[in-house]
């Protein structure tokens, strides 16, 4: 036998070579891979088996490393997914289809995918669509929604551009930054930090509203061996308090007194990892006093309830108003009206990467290297928590393994930079899967009533929307949602009489934020929902109603801004017909025929969305130099987290700079590097930092037209450390060496500065509030099954006006990713503190769950975009939800107000219950 | 906290009588329990016991070790009136769980939502458990005595299961229900074997998951299903009487009102199905 002490060395090969570590018995392979050889392609999403991101294969089988012990690795074959592509001949031509579908986007599934994909090929190198699902089962994604995963497994050809191109605006190129994404090199949050790094555990409140107080911290330190530093917010030497809108600015980055919320963060300690690893928190010298939430807006705003924060009465953080013409009027003499109310719960964002990070101080100033969607702004707060000029903080985003908005505000930057600083070392940390879905940011739950109204022609007459949205403990984006919602509750439609109001409102709850469409995606699910029973009170055809009333240029939205250009609602909507047509037939055809529980449906929703910040200044700045040996430089300074913005930033750069993508060399994000780009959020990268660098690129070739007097016909090649220029007939030569270069070594350099025109929204919310639109209409075919509530998405086909798809195979991927995430919220996803605090509870899609997603791209092109573009990011969720609520009514005549339609609401609503 | 890697069976037993350390086999139920700060007990890890590994079958009956993996289930060649505990197999977790996790850690893990239990349940298994002291046996319905609970003393190990032969004219089903398509934990889920003779039921066995603390037969309704013409099937729902012994709760998957409805038309299409298998048609939902 062998009995193995504490010490016991465990002995492998890994990606054939052998290796040998000393490991506790009860370490999981997955650390001890990470931690102890280097093999930090190992992702740990999860620590639990529901993410399969940390998969490896063990003696050719793929498991996950986190729920095997390092010990049964003994005389084992391990390979990662960097051994596999380093060798594997399987492995290389995956990882090279995998670049080619853009089925990698945030990359932190992808060493899962791969690895699991690899065990399949190798006993099945043609695998059919059911068999690459059940192999891909145990991974989750929440990036791609999976199709560009199986396309890339089953060997689908790609419908690249060619190789050779430039890869300017429009083309469907790689991923720039792609290769590290498949070998495993990619450094995400916990990535960077070397071994053996002091860590931080955060110490968290176990009750949703709970009074606080510490015993003697320097006494109980002095205790604890290998614990270096308690932190709390006696520690924080600025103000203690964040908010990433700053007149609401209300969260502290540690509890005072009391804390708000199950899961706030009232102390941390650091020390060893192995002191970390095994500190029980309830050890920790601190005595709760439970107190009584408030955990519904109904609580919050009865007489007596407590409030969170003083001056804000009856637990009103905010309202948005938007009205014009008269609403009540217009549905007094409204033909029809319908009404109903609309319900939906905390939707968790569900990036398989935690947050992670990783900090320490460097002559004087704090560096912090952490998953981010918005370094400048986690800057600005850093700022005023540490209480230091900003030019001592310097924050460098890692590579980020999804955000969908939760990764804007900050999360752990506070604990790394003050563990650093109390310290003097090198910290770094990960949130558990369960710290991460307790204290980050989540979609707001909603409670909307909505009366809508039209004339007997099916012309939409009145619309009254009344939208309650629980904004958790702290103000984090829920103002946002407050003012966008009633922006865009009337959907991309001409409605005359409007009113619309929104309130946040304040619970015990996780501070609820920003998730792709900031409560747009709620509102849909009421109006859409309605425009359908709208259609059945009238007779009328869904779609045709839709296109009855769907804006146009020239047409005022309910803000009355008028469009001149760019509205391309019909157009997506017109796009659907042929598929409308024959599916609602097929539909009806089926359910004539069905002798059995199934029932078919076919449902259609729009969508549309403000691209940038809501009347606000929101601006972004690229610059870009050419070294004297020729290279071209672009501080890209817009996040990349999984969407595409590095390369798409590059491709908008090189198509005005007048070069092909593959000579232009990026830097950044990084705040000591790269100007401000502004925040990954409100779909607003593509269009503004894709002005700036357009601006940029056509600033870099002035200047280098001038120095010869081209003009702007001229084709520039730079090789050789020389740019020549064609210009007609003549050819100039500008050797590089010989110019002065500048503070950043470049001898021409030049820098895009876009802002988006908008104007401010008056008290009723006319205005311009965003300089352009984008635009979208799906369609979901649903089965469901009447007798156990069960809905199987059979496909969906999405179009949407992108306004120029600068690279089409990216925009795809984002409508895919979108439409997967919609699936999820309307299928089976729902956060409930206390309750749902990881990925086996909180479901979100698998591979099995999404149906074939049909892009079709729309380019009404935008005066504003650059090349025309529009933003993407958030239409491509909007639409999903109530096209596929549409789609179940379509197939069994039950009305779904309430999401996630889960089996048993569903059986429910069917039993008429 | 050795982590224990006995060659044998025996050793094992010594170590568990004397250190009544943890058991272990495929992990995956222990690894996702374990919260920040947990001290963790002495390891048995029974993985490597070749003794607790492999399907054999003779005309006694088939013995599964213990420690056979549910990806090993899936891929045996085993008998029609087996599909319900292959089709489970192929639906504990996903592939990296069938890869890893054991029969037997399924069992003695005790879930009540545990997919493996309503199929070896009406395939009537037994449970061999050992310790220093000797060996019985007890029916897989006895073993398991409530949630998170088994008749199991610590100082025993169980090594393997007990199937009795079943007849060549048998055939099984096993129809889980979830909220989403793999990796997820039953809302309820049945398994069936039945035999078929004469276009009819002769036999019919039904377990229930996660519809009470312990997985359940449904003799009610087997009694009731014996004898019907397989012309029926389609149209067979037990009523709640035949329900009997179930107790669903509310949690955040589904509600106890709709675990019983459904129930029912799981139960429905499970024999169906293993009418499909018995008589080497296909699935006729």
């Amino acid at each position: 036998m062998r009995d193995e002490a504490n010490a016991g060395t465990t002995r492998f090969t890994l990606n054939g070579a052998a290796v040998a570590v000393s490991a506790p018995a009860d370490e999981r392979l997955s650390d001890s891979l990470r931690e102890r050889l280097g093999a930090r392609e190992v992702k740990i999403g999860c620590n639990a088996g529901d993410c399969g991101a940390c998969s490896v294969l063990v003696d050719g089988a793929v498991v996950c490393s986190c729920l095997t012990p390092t010990r049964k690795a003994e005389g084992r074959r391990v390979e990662t997914v960097a051994g596999l592509v380093a060798t594997d001949p399987v492995a290389q031509a995956l990882a090279q289809r995998f670049q080619d579908h853009g089925a990698a986007q945030c990359g932190f599934c992808t060493p899962g995918m791969v690895t699991a994909s690899v065990a399949l090929l190798r006993q099945d190198p043609a695998p059919d669509e059911a068999a690459i699902t059940r192999a891909l089962g145990g991974v989750l994604c929440r990036c791609t929604g999976y199709r560009k995963i199986i396309d890339a497994v089953a060997s689908v050809p790609p419908a690249l551009a060619g190789a050779g191109a430039a890869g300017h605006a429009g083309a469907a190129i790689r991923r720039l930054d792609g290769a590290p994404k498949l070998d495993g090199s990619e450094a995400f949050g916990d990535d960077v930090a070397p071994p053996d790094t002091l860590e931080i555990l955060v110490i968290r409140s176990p009750f949703p509203r709970a009074g606080f107080r510490f015993g003697d911290l320097d006494g109980w330190l002095a205790g604890q061996a290998g614990m270096a530093a308690v932190l709390t917010a006696a520690d924080v030497p600025g103000r203690n308090v964040f908010g990433v809108i700053p007149a609401f600015a209300d969260q502290p980055a540690f509890a005072e007194d009391v804390a708000r919320f199950r899961g706030e963060a009232v102390a941390a300690v650091v020390g060893t990892p192995e002191t970390i690893r095994g500190f029980d928190p309830a050890t920790f010298p601190v005595t709760w006093q439970e107190l009584p939430p408030v955990m519904t807006p109904a609580e919050a705003e009865a007489s007596g309830a407590p409030l969170l924060h003083e001056g804000r009465a009856g637990n009103l953080m905010c309202k948005g108003f938007v009205a014009c013409g008269d609403a009540g009027a217009a549905l007094a003499a409204a033909d029809v009206t319908v009404e109903a109310r609309f319900t939906s719960g905390f939707v968790e964002h569900a990036y398989i990467e935690p947050e992670a990070g990783f900090a320490r101080v460097v002559d004087g100033r704090v560096e912090i290297h952490a998953c981010t969607q918005a370094p400048v702004m986690d800057l600005e707060s850093m700022e005023i928590l540490l209480g230091m000029d900003r030019s001592r903080i310097r924050i460098v985003p890692t590579a980020v393994g999804g955000g969908f908005g939760s990764k804007l505000d900050i999360s752990l930057q506070p604990y790394l930079a003050l563990g650093a600083i109390k310290t003097g070392r090198p910290v770094r940390m990960a949130y558990s899967r369960t710290e991460s879905m307790q204290s980050t940011t989540k979609r707001h739950p909603s409670d909307i009533r909505l009366r809508l109204g039209a004339t007997r022609d099916g012309i939409l007459k009145g619309c009254d929307f009344q939208g309650t949205f629980n904004t958790g403990a702290y103000a984090s984006w829920g103002p946002t949602v407050a003012n966008r919602v009633p922006v865009h509750a009337s959907g991309p439609y001409r409605i005359a009489d409007y009113r619309a109001e929104a309130r946040a409102i304040h619970t015990n709850c996780p501070p609820a934020g920003a998730f792709r469409g900031f409560g747009v995606p709620q509102a849909a699910i009421a109006l859409e929902s309605l425009i359908d029973e709208l259609a059945g009170k009238l007779g009328l055809d869904p779609l045709e109603l839709r296109l009855r009333n769907a804006l146009e240029n020239g047409v005022p939205t309910v803000c009355g801004q008028v469009f001149s250009q760019g509205v391309g609602i019909r157009a997506c909507l017109k796009a659907l017909r042929p598929a409308w047509e024959a599916e609602r037939a097929a539909a009806e055809a089926f359910n004539r025929d069905a002798t059995g529980p199934l029932r078919r449906g076919v449902g259609v929703a729009s969508g549309w969305y403000g691209c940038g910040n809501t009347s606000l200044p929101n601006p972004s700045t690229i610059k870009a130099g050419i070294r004297a040996d020729g290279a071209i430089v672009l501080h890209q300074g817009a996040m990349d987290i999984g969407q595409g913005a590095n390369t798409v930033i590059t491709q908008i750069f090189a198509t005005a700079l007048g070069v092909p993508v593959a000579g232009i060399g990026l830097i950044g994000p990084d705040t000591d590097l790269t100007p401000d780009a502004g925040k990954t959020s409100a779909s607003r990268q593509t269009f503004v930092s894709g002005n700036a660098a357009r601006l940029c690129g056509a600033a870099l070739r002035a200047e280098v037209l001038r120095a010869v007097n081209a003009s702007d016909q001229a084709l520039l090649s730079v090789a050789d450390g020389a740019i020549t220029v064609d210009d007609g007939a003549s050819r100039h030569r500008i050797a590089l060496g010989p110019l002065a270069a500048d503070g950043d070594g470049y001898v021409f350099a030049a820098s895009g500065h876009y802002d988006p025109p908008t104007k401010p929204l008056d008290e009723n919310g006319q205005g311009e509030p965003y300089a352009q639109f984008g635009y979208a209409a799906q369609l979901a075919v649903a089965e469901v099954d009447t007798r156990l509530g069960t809905v199987r998405l059979l496909r969906l086909v999405a179009a949407h006006d992108v306004g120029l798809a600068v690279n089409p195979m990216l925009v795809e991927g984002q409508i895919q990713g979108g439409v997967a995430q919609g699936i999820g919220m309307a299928l089976m996803e729902e956060y409930i503190p206390g309750r749902t605090e990881n990925l086996h509870d909180y479901l979100i899609p698998t591979i099995g769950d999404i149906p074939p997603i049909e892009p079709i791209i729309i380019e009404e092109a935008d005066a504003h975009g650059p090349y025309g573009a529009k933003g993407l990011g958030e239409h491509v969720l909007i639409p999903t939800a109530p096209a596929i609520l549409n789609a179940i009514a379509h197939a069994c005549g039950v009305r779904m107000t309430s999401v996630p339609v889960t089996p048993a609401k569903l059986a429910t609503a069917l039993a008429g219950d | 906290m050795p982590y224990l890697v006995p060659e044998t069976v025996s050793e094992a037993l010594v170590l568990l009588r004397d250190r009544r350390p943890v058991v272990v086999a495929g992990c995956t139920d222990v690894l996702p329990t374990r919260r920040q700060g947990d001290r963790t007990d002495d390891i048995l890890d029974v993985t490597g016991l070749s003794d607790l590994r492999g399907i054999t079958g003779g005309p006694q009956g088939w013995r599964i070790g213990a420690a056979t993996t549910w990806a090993e289930i899936a891929a045996a060649p085993l008998p029609p009136a087996f599909d319900a505990l292959r089709q489970a197999a192929a639906e504990v977790g996903a592939i990296q769980i069938q890869n890893a996790g054991t029969v037997a850690g399924n069992l003695c893990n005790a879930s009540p939502a545990a997919d493996g239990v309503p199929p070896l349940l009406v395939l009537e298994a037994e449970v061999e458990l050992a310790s220093a002291a000797g060996r019985r046996r007890l029916a897989l319905s006895d073993f398991i005595t409530g949630v998170r609970r088994t008749a199991r003393a610590a100082d025993e190990l169980v090594v393997a299961l007990h199937l009795p032969q079943p007849p060549t004219d048998a055939g099984g089903a096993f129809v889980k229900l979830g909220t989403r398509s793999s990796l997820v934990i039953s809302i309820a889920m049945v398994a069936a074997v039945v035999r078929v003779a004469g276009g009819r039921i002769a036999a019919a066995r039904l377990a229930v998951g996660a519809c009470s603390p312990v997985a359940r037969r449904l003799p009610a309704w087997e009694a009731a299903l014996e004898g019907r013409s397989l012309d029926a099937v389609a149209g067979l729902r037990p009523d709640p009487a035949h329900l009997a012994g179930l107790a669903p709760i509310d949690d955040v998957r589904a509600t106890a009102a709709y675990r019983t409805e459904a129930v029912r038309d799981l139960c429905r299409r499970a024999v169906m199905r293993a009418v499909a298998s018995a008589t080497g048609g296909s699935d006729a939902r």
